[in-house]
């Protein structure tokens, strides 16, 4: 039975996933668990899961962007500023339902991609870099001044989400919402990176001369890849602006762009799972500084006043030391551990 | 009427003339060797048929359609497949990954299709298969799923071969296929060069410096010197002919090598 285990008699079990039956039944636990979660967990953690969803979602549009098709943005908060703010301005001021809501601000924000991913056929690297900074800057502008449809400071009230009937005004409900639709993100993510298209865009990440010359339209693929992402991270913002009910624009600034950069550096560049990983971990960190600094700031009260400042320090140095240690990020981690315990007790 | 017809072809960087009014014709199913000291604009007249640069003047027929002015996604959409003589391959990818990077255009699916059914897509199992032939073909079994970074340079050659191989290409332009190798590895990629040729009946086009293979494996041999082109023929009308002669060691050599032997 053992070594049944390592034997493919056909392409497409060669290609499985979960080739182990342990790998499922882990799998099948972790859902379980997640389902399960707003029934035994405090409503501050379901809160924090939900945040989590929405990371997840953002970190896996901005993966396909930059770990795929190796094209850097700096202006993924502005993308889901936009989704968030169409979600926002559909469902306050045109009374729309949650489920179009959704939707039209991925689709915004998708639009919005194709137009910014028009010049990355003319740019590369640090050159893209500054172009969706500027994007990132000029959508904040927007958002800030424009003031007679996003009300700059004031923010905007979403009216409670529904969908066939059911309302889902609590975070406890409005996790299923996150969680259906990260697993869904991440599942139709895991395809595309499993076949021809998402090939095509590691191939244009690598090396564009010898795509081109295997017949991948260089244009088509970039423009694509800035569409899916964005349109991903619009989904994400417009959940982000039901999550919250509120949304106003300091939710999406620059620092934000920066995090969800870290969280797939942290993550594991162009990997699903490292997107989830990276995703998770940049969430908890300020969590758990925050639960260690408290006891920290009364033991020393001298350093009480700087401890506030320590987050950005800890963020900085995560980022450092996975650059320096683990470039694979998490996802690297994960294999290695994967393959000690494969081979236990031989070292491989 | 050839297959791949060059017409008066010209080129240049600002006040570098890379080829000027080179014309060939190459004829279907042929093994065409194109020769030349370096620098005489070998690698610069497989970029125009592959749609990297654009010539100045001349056009270039392959199959009845005209190149200039083609993407080079496009050319390679019309069956024309080429290697680089520095390995341009996917680093981070498998074998085989780069082998299916190959037969890119033999996908029918689109991108929907992609993402809802992902590698359970009847299409990858199809082009799989064809994979593997190639794969089989080319004995690279032991090395499908390594990942092509780490392994050794002729091996790198061989899966770019594999690559190009993949696209089921009418033609095939192969740039150096055995620069930096030894005898065996040289050898090895004669013998898949020759079985491309025979078995497959691909169309090869090929620029190669070791002369030895040159003369022994093709039909016909062109010599280009300066950007010009200045014999062809078979493998011994050229190796006959004065101005390739005069090209490869130098005019008078004859009676410089008289002299070196007097003195």
């Amino acid at each position: 039975m053992a070594v049944t285990r390592f034997c493919v008699r056909t392409y497409r079990q060669d290609l499985r996933i979960l080739s182990s039956p342990a790998a499922k039944i882990g799998l099948i636990l972790f859902l379980l668990v997640l389902l399960t979660l707003p029934l035994w967990a405090r409503k501050y953690l379901v809160f924090v899961a939900c945040i989590s969803g929405v990371s997840v979602i953002g970190a896996l549009g901005l993966n396909i962007l930059t770990g795929m098709t190796g094209l850097i943005s700096l202006g993924h908060a502005a993308f889901m500023g936009l989704g968030a703010y169409t979600a926002a301005i559909l469902s306050a001021k045109a009374g729309w339902p949650m489920v179009p809501c959704l939707l039209s601000g991925a689709v915004m924000s998708a639009v919005m991609g194709a137009i910014v991913g028009v010049p990355t056929l003319r740019l590369k690297g640090l050159y893209l870099v500054v172009t969706t900074l500027a994007f990132q800057f000029i959508v904040q502008h927007v958002i800030y001044h424009w003031e007679s449809l996003t009300q700059s400071d004031k923010g905007i009230k979403l009216a409670t989400p529904a969908f066939l009937g059911l309302e889902f005004g609590s975070y406890d409900s409005f996790y299923y919402v996150i969680l259906f639709c990260a697993v869904l993100v991440a599942v139709l993510t895991k395809n595309l990176a499993m076949s021809r298209t998402g090939r095509a865009l590691v191939a244009v990440r690598d090396r564009d001369i010898a795509a081109e010359i295997i017949g991948v339209n260089l244009a088509k693929y970039k423009i694509l890849a800035f569409v899916v992402s964005s349109f991903v991270a619009g989904l994400s913002g417009a959940l982000y602006a039901y999550l919250l009910g509120l949304i106003a624009p300091d939710h999406f600034t620059f620092n934000q762009s920066i995090l969800y950069v870290a969280m797939i550096i942290v993550g594991g560049m162009g990997t699903v799972l490292g997107s989830v990983l990276g995703a998770v971990f940049m969430v908890l960190l300020p969590e758990v500084i925050s639960a260690v600094s408290g006891p920290l700031a009364s033991a020393y009260p001298t350093l009480a006043p700087r401890i506030g400042g320590i987050s950005v320090v800890v963020y900085g140095l995560v980022i450092i030391l996975f650059l320096l240690f683990e470039p694979e990020g998490l996802f690297g981690i994960w294999i290695r551990l994967k393959r000690y315990f494969k081979t236990w007790p031989y070292t491989y | 009427m050839g297959f791949l017809e060059l017409h008066n072809i010209s080129l240049s960087f600002g006040g570098i003339v890379a080829l000027s009014q080179v014309s060939l014709s190459v004829e279907s199913g042929r093994l065409f060797a194109i020769i030349g000291p370096n620098g005489a604009g070998k690698t610069s007249l497989l970029n125009c048929i592959s749609g990297f640069y654009c010539p100045q003047e001349g056009g270039i027929k392959f199959d009845g359609r005209e190149l200039v002015g083609l993407r080079p996604d496009q050319v390679a959409r019309l069956g024309v497949a080429r290697t680089f003589q520095n390995v341009e391959l996917f680093g981070r990818l498998s074998v085989i990954d780069n082998m299916l990077l190959g037969r890119h255009n033999h996908f029918r699916d689109g991108f929907f299709k992609n993402i809802l059914l992902g590698y359970l897509a009847e299409q990858e199992t199809v082009n799989r298969t064809k994979v593997e032939e190639i794969i089989d073909f080319l004995e690279m079994e032991k090395w499908r799923k390594h990942i092509v970074a780490n392994l050794p340079y002729g091996v790198q050659k061989r899966v770019e071969l594999g690559r190009a191989l993949a696209q089921e290409p009418k033609i095939l332009l192969l740039d150096e296929p055995m620069a930096g190798m030894n005898l065996e590895e040289t050898e090895d990629m004669a013998r898949f060069i020759l079985d491309i040729h025979q078995e497959l009946g691909v169309t090869i086009v090929l620029i190669e410096h070791d002369m030895d293979v040159v003369m022994d494996i093709s039909q016909r041999v062109c010599v280009l010197d300066f950007g010009q082109k200045i014999a062809e023929g078979t493998p011994e009308e050229v190796q006959r002919d004065h101005a390739v002669q005069n090209a490869y060691l130098g005019e008078n050599y004859e009676t410089m090598i008289k002299g070196e032997l007097r003195s």
